[in-house]
């Protein structure tokens, strides 16, 4: 596929787009598994939500 | 019978309904995405004065658009938690800006690169730049705020104010190139002067783009929820431990 001249331009802008959004979803899957994890951590330990008992 | 946001005032009940919306928000972004890709790559055709790099576009439009959107969304959901004190207002405003920063720095580097071979610089401080690069110090301002007071209900409240006053930037970077003399262009009306063959990949990218926005919102509140129950659930584990050693001090 030939972009021209300015082909660096398109690419690095796209590849910025590609790195940053994977970057966010990454950490918003991780910090996810993070907080389920020591929620369930202190279920264990006894804790208790206030609504353990909801439907969730 | 409650409205939709009152019901959605129960984070246990958010928590329910995020969980079932969410792989399909997940799935129609990346299926919206990847259409768009192809029709950006493969499907449109050069512009006749820009050539190839009118592309860039198709990116920039979608996070210049995000990047307004998010903070109008912070800026609502700020309302909603001073005036109607909604249990989730802050939840969503606190979740919303390290994504909206992320896609304003996105909007500020893809219009750099797009402005480096179209006007022959990186940057220039005219009106609209320099009011998106305002934005984004806003959306650093509302994290660093927040981080900054340990107090949740007072960083809450105060990030909220200045969010409030902060939205007066979006009119003035959505006027500023019919107001000052800018190199960047003026308004687009989509329906008359984008040819259909480069609008069509616009609006699906810009769609693609709002959804996968939605979906992110929708885990990093999630997360949110979780984070304060954790630290709740912290706090009842101490309080449990020191009523333990103050009864066995009595023994």
């Amino acid at each position: 596929m030939d972009l021209g001249p300015h082909a660096a331009f398109i690419w690095i802008s796209y590849a910025a787009v590609t790195i940053v959004v994977a970057a966010l979803i990454a950490w918003l899957v991780f910090d996810g598994r993070r907080q389920a994890a020591a929620m369930e951590e202190l279920e264990k330990r006894g804790a208790r939500r206030r609504s353990a008992g909801a439907v969730e | 019978m409650q409205t939709l946001t009152q019901q959605l005032a129960n984070p246990t009940r958010f928590m329910g309904l995020s969980a079932r919306v969410l792989p399909w928000a997940w799935a129609a972004a990346a299926v919206l995405i990847a259409v768009g890709f192809y029709l950006s790559f493969f499907d449109s055709p050069a512009d006749y004065q820009q050539g190839e790099t009118v592309r860039i576009m198709y990116i920039h439009v979608p996070c210049a658009w995000l990047s307004m959107m998010i903070y109008g969304l912070i800026a609502v959901s700020s309302f909603g938690l001073l005036v109607f004190r909604h249990p989730l207002a802050d939840v969503s405003a606190k979740a919303a800006a390290p994504i909206g920063a992320a896609f304003t720095f996105l909007a500020l580097l893809t219009g750099s690169l797009w402005g480096k071979p179209m006007w022959g610089t990186y940057w220039v401080w005219d009106a609209r730049l320099t009011s998106v690069l305002i934005l984004f110090f806003l959306y650093l301002g509302l994290m660093a705020l927040r981080a900054a007071l340990e107090d949740e209900s007072a960083a809450a409240k105060l990030t909220a104010v200045l969010a409030l006053v902060g939205v007066t930037i979006l009119p003035i970077i959505k006027f500023s190139v019919n107001w000052w003399n800018t190199l960047h262009q003026p308004s687009t009306d989509f329906t008359s002067t984008v040819d259909p063959s480069m609008r069509w990949p616009l609006i699906i990218m810009a769609l693609g783009f709002t959804l996968l926005f939605f979906a992110m919102h929708l885990k990093a509140m999630r997360n949110e929820i979780m984070r304060r129950r954790v630290k709740a659930m912290r706090a009842q584990v101490v309080a449990g431990r020191d009523r333990l050693a103050a009864s066995g001090s009595a023994t």
